[in-house]
């Protein structure tokens, strides 16, 4: 099996002003992440060969993609992996470019979520009528919260106190980015005597619903430098999906995703990395909810299984800390069109390995990571990029 | 000796205090409280808690028919007893039938079992009888009437109860009814009804069947005699000539008026009580009546194990409100639900086993047991190589769970999301029901319990949560 490290390049990236957009539909959420990677890559619309356009539910087909950019005939294919879908578009359009068919493709996510009149993503999942039918996303992702302290033994006390410290060091670093949908800061007692969503998840332990878009360009490494100095490499694409629905899972522990560990584990062998916290710059990861995040720390290999509690005690992912993580404020400040994230993911790693991050720049960021984990959970989806070949 | 082999009881977690309903619209309160079915509780429902609590120990599977008795049935048209047979996994090679429109159904229901095993033509037969009636808001009705259901299993061997001799009268009368339009119970003035329909129809009854049988009141060691209230039941069988001590109690006072499963009702709590030897008097009312006289035999020490009236009336909780009861029965418009609906008869009908017979599949490699039935064995992969072995008896433990605010949609939150784990690490998603959300905690013990779930397609659809055990206290 080949790797894909080093095979392909992203030459733009684009990304839309993430919140409630009410005054925007998906056309000019598409048309703005497009043309700011058109115009970031140094690309005509027409030299684009081939597109991976990536929405769970605000749009179908390929069509959904080339009617707004108005693409002149050429393969789109629409993809959809629940909250991997970005990265799913992405991944596609590497693998493409990679099997040498194209030069020049984009791929790009989106999401419309504010038009349902719902608060949230709604009440009721999957295609049968009985077995989920009140299943909600902060339903799902409190079971882990309430088994993780219970498996490790934080009183429900600590365990919100930990995840609070997360949903804290989101918000500030959302609130340095201009595109963020929140950007304000928030403090530990805000976020725990926030009201409950979901026990023990309260407001502040979820990330909002969130309207945008996000585009990359995707060529092959040999050519990337025709278009741009600083161009960011692919240095693994890991991806792993689940047999069952984890609520009906025999002997699932709810206290991590084998799927996180699979995925992160593939892109870590095809980038070559040996010591993930170590070695990674910069992460940006599924923190769809706070607990999520901290399960990501020890699926992913950057804290020891049951202690990343004291991870976060210490600082560890801050933007000055050891391994920043969320450096744009992640899911939880930047906002989840669920499309969209996994490329306004890669947007931020892409953008920090060019040092173009302001006050949020972390120093001497080499290797940018990027995570989602899709379903309930069920999919995941680990992206590595690097600023230099080998 | 034909008879019932078995009982069964059931009476919903939640009463509501009359009181409570007094102080919603003043006037006196009558006392006690009245037994009232979750909002996710009808007639089937119950009648599979009953025929569940009535089978304990029994494999469904060798019982010949179903019978269900309601003036509540879920459906004008569809037949109810499939379902519950299906959830009872009793196979397909039964015979059911639905009682409809009486308060006498369950007793109409249970001579029909009798005669069908009389005549030979089923081993056993189990009679459900359940009721969910609602009355006008603001009237005195509103107090008496209550929720529950009762099970029998009618036999010809090891009987627990023999059945010696039945007697039915019909009579027409206009005194409680509703049309094919109503709602809500009607009845004509109140001292007419008791005179002319209850008293005059269940003496006349009960009389003459003591008269067949050369027996008179002191031949009995119980009376058990429907009652639409405690006054006129007292009155009733006064005139028959039972002393207080011979006459079983109607549960006004703690279930209320709970309809067509009322006198069974009774009869379960009188068989709590009897021994071997006792003669039971047994009667039911509407459009008419039927009397039974019934013997108890030894056998009625190998169904202890019931929790029946006592255990499940123990176990209870008073709803906080009467605005609650108005939500639970829909009395009120709640808020639309932002449901993403996916109803379809033909997907319910094509997973029925693991829908309603909560069937799971037990890999015949492996052992693994997988909630719902899956093809690929999700342990070792094997193909098609399963038993369906059904979850709905078993016992498990909260192995994770949330109050979850926004799932109910507003109404009565939180909604109480659950990972059930089964013994062999088989997980099964689903709510809790009936349970006070601050009793929630992990690895908490929990048990398997059918309910409606929404009406997506314009039908109900059936599904299993979870909740502690009805088990007292």
């Amino acid at each position: 099996m080949e790797s894909i490290r080093d095979k392909v390049a992203i030459i733009g990236m684009g990304c839309t002003r993430f919140g409630e957009l009410w005054e925007k539909g998906t056309d000019d959420l598409i048309v703005e992440a497009a043309y700011e990677a058109y115009e970031d890559a140094g690309i005509d619309p027409n030299d684009i060969q081939a597109a991976w356009v990536g929405t769970v539910a605000s749009g179908m087909m390929g069509e959904c993609l080339s009617t707004p950019l108005k693409l002149r005939n050429i393969p789109v294919t629409h993809v959809e992996n629940a909250c991997a879908t970005g990265h799913e578009a992405l991944r596609n359009a590497c693998f493409a470019v990679a099997s040498g068919m194209y030069d020049i493709v984009l791929a790009l996510g989106f999401e419309k979520l504010k038009d349902t009149g719902l608060g949230g993503l709604g009440v009721g999942r999957g295609l049968h009528p009985t077995l989920e039918m009140r299943r909600t996303a902060p339903g799902t992702f409190a079971f882990i919260a309430t088994r993780y302290f219970h498996t490790y033994g934080l009183t429900p006390e600590q365990g919100k106190q930990t995840i609070a410290k997360i949903a804290v060091k989101n918000h500030h670093n959302g609130s340095l980015h201009p595109k963020a949908h929140f950007r304000r800061e928030v403090t530990l007692e805000q976020v725990i005597n926030a009201p409950i969503i979901a026990w023990p998840l309260g407001l502040f332990d979820c990330c909002p619903t969130t309207d945008g878009a996000a585009a990359a360009i995707v060529v092959p490494a040999a050519m990337a430098k025709r278009f741009r100095q600083d161009p960011i490499y692919i240095k693994g694409i890991g991806l792993s999906s689940a047999q069952l629905l984890p609520h009906f899972r025999p002997n699932f522990g709810w206290t991590s995703f084998t799927v996180n560990k699979e995925a992160s584990r593939q892109a870590y062998e095809q980038a070559g990395i040996k010591d993930p916290r170590k070695e990674i710059s910069v992460a940006c990861v599924h923190d769809c909810f706070t607990i999520t995040e901290l399960v990501i720390y020890e699926d992913l290999g950057f804290s020891p299984v049951g202690r990343a509690k004291e991870d976060v005690d210490a600082g560890t992912f801050t933007l000055e800390g050891e391994l920043p993580i969320q450096s744009d404020g992640g899911l939880k400040s930047f906002g989840h069109p669920i499309g969209a994230s996994g490329l306004r993911m890669t947007y931020e790693t892409y953008k920090q390995l060019q040092g173009k991050c302001d006050v949020r720049q972390i120093k001497n960021a080499r290797l940018g990571l990027s995570h989602t984990l899709g379903g309930p959970p069920q999919v995941s989806c680990v992206t590595i990029v690097g600023n230099s070949l080998g | 000796m034909i008879g019932i082999k078995s009982y069964g009881a059931y009476i919903p977690y939640y009463r509501l205090s009359r009181s409570e309903i007094a102080k919603t619209w003043g006037g006196p309160a009558l006392p006690g409280e009245k037994a009232v079915a979750n909002q996710d509780e009808d007639s089937i429902t119950m009648a599979v808690e009953a025929a569940f609590d009535c089978t304990r120990g029994i494999d469904g599977a060798n019982i010949d028919g179903l019978f269900f008795a309601s003036t509540t049935s879920p459906y004008k048209e569809k037949q109810c007893s499939t379902i519950i047979a299906t959830v009872l996994d009793m196979g397909k090679e039964i015979r059911t039938a639905d009682f409809a429109d009486c308060l006498r159904a369950g007793t109409t229901a249970l001579r029909a079992a009798l005669d069908a095993v009389k005549a030979g033509s089923a081993k056993n037969i189990l009679v459900t009888a359940a009721d969910c009636r609602l009355a006008y808001p603001y009237s005195m009705l509103e107090q008496s009437l209550g929720d529950a259901a009762a099970c029998f299993l009618i036999g010809d061997s090891d009987v627990a109860v023999e059945i010696e001799d039945c007697l039915s009268i019909s009579y027409e009368i206009t005194d409680v009814w509703r049309t094919d339009e109503d709602d809500f119970v009607r009845e004509w003035e109140e001292r007419w009804v008791i005179t002319h329909g209850y008293s005059q129809n269940v003496e006349e009854a009960a009389s003459a069947i003591m008269k067949r049988n050369g027996l008179s009141a002191k031949d009995f060691a119980k009376a058990v005699i429907y009652g639409p209230d405690p006054r006129s039941h007292a009155a009733l069988v006064r005139r028959l000539g039972f002393e207080e001590n011979q006459v079983q109690d109607t549960l006004f006072a703690t279930i209320g008026n709970t309809g067509t499963p009322s006198a069974p009702l009774m009869l379960v709590a009188a068989l709590e009580e009897a021994k071997a030897g006792d003669n039971i008097l047994f009667a039911s009312y509407g459009d008419g009546a039927d009397a039974f006289i019934l013997k108890v035999t030894e056998q009625i020490e190998r169904i202890r194990e019931r929790r029946g009236v006592k255990i499940h009336l123990a176990s209870k909780a008073l709803l906080p409100s009467y605005g609650k009861y108005l939500s639970f029965r829909k009395l009120v418009q709640l808020p639309p639900q932002a449901l993403r609906g996916t109803g379809s008869a033909t997907i319910m009908w094509r997973t029925k086993n693991w829908v309603l017979g909560c069937h799971a599949s037990k890999c015949r490699k492996c052992g693994l047991i997988t909630y719902p039935i899956q093809r690929v064995c999700y342990g070792c992969q094997a193909k098609d190589d399963y038993d369906e072995i059904s979850l709905s008896r078993e016992k498990g433990t909260l192995f994770t769970f949330s109050l979850d605010n926004i799932a109910s949609g507003g109404i009565n939150p939180p909604i109480i999301q659950s990972v059930v784990r089964f013994q062999g690490g088989t997980q099964f998603y689903c709510m809790m029901t009936d349970c006070d959300p601050k009793e929630v905690r992990v690895d908490m013990p929990v048990e398997m319990t059918l309910r409606r779930l929404h009406e997506e397609a314009n039908f109900h659809n059936y599904f299993w949560k979870c909740r502690p055990p009805r088990e007292g206290g």
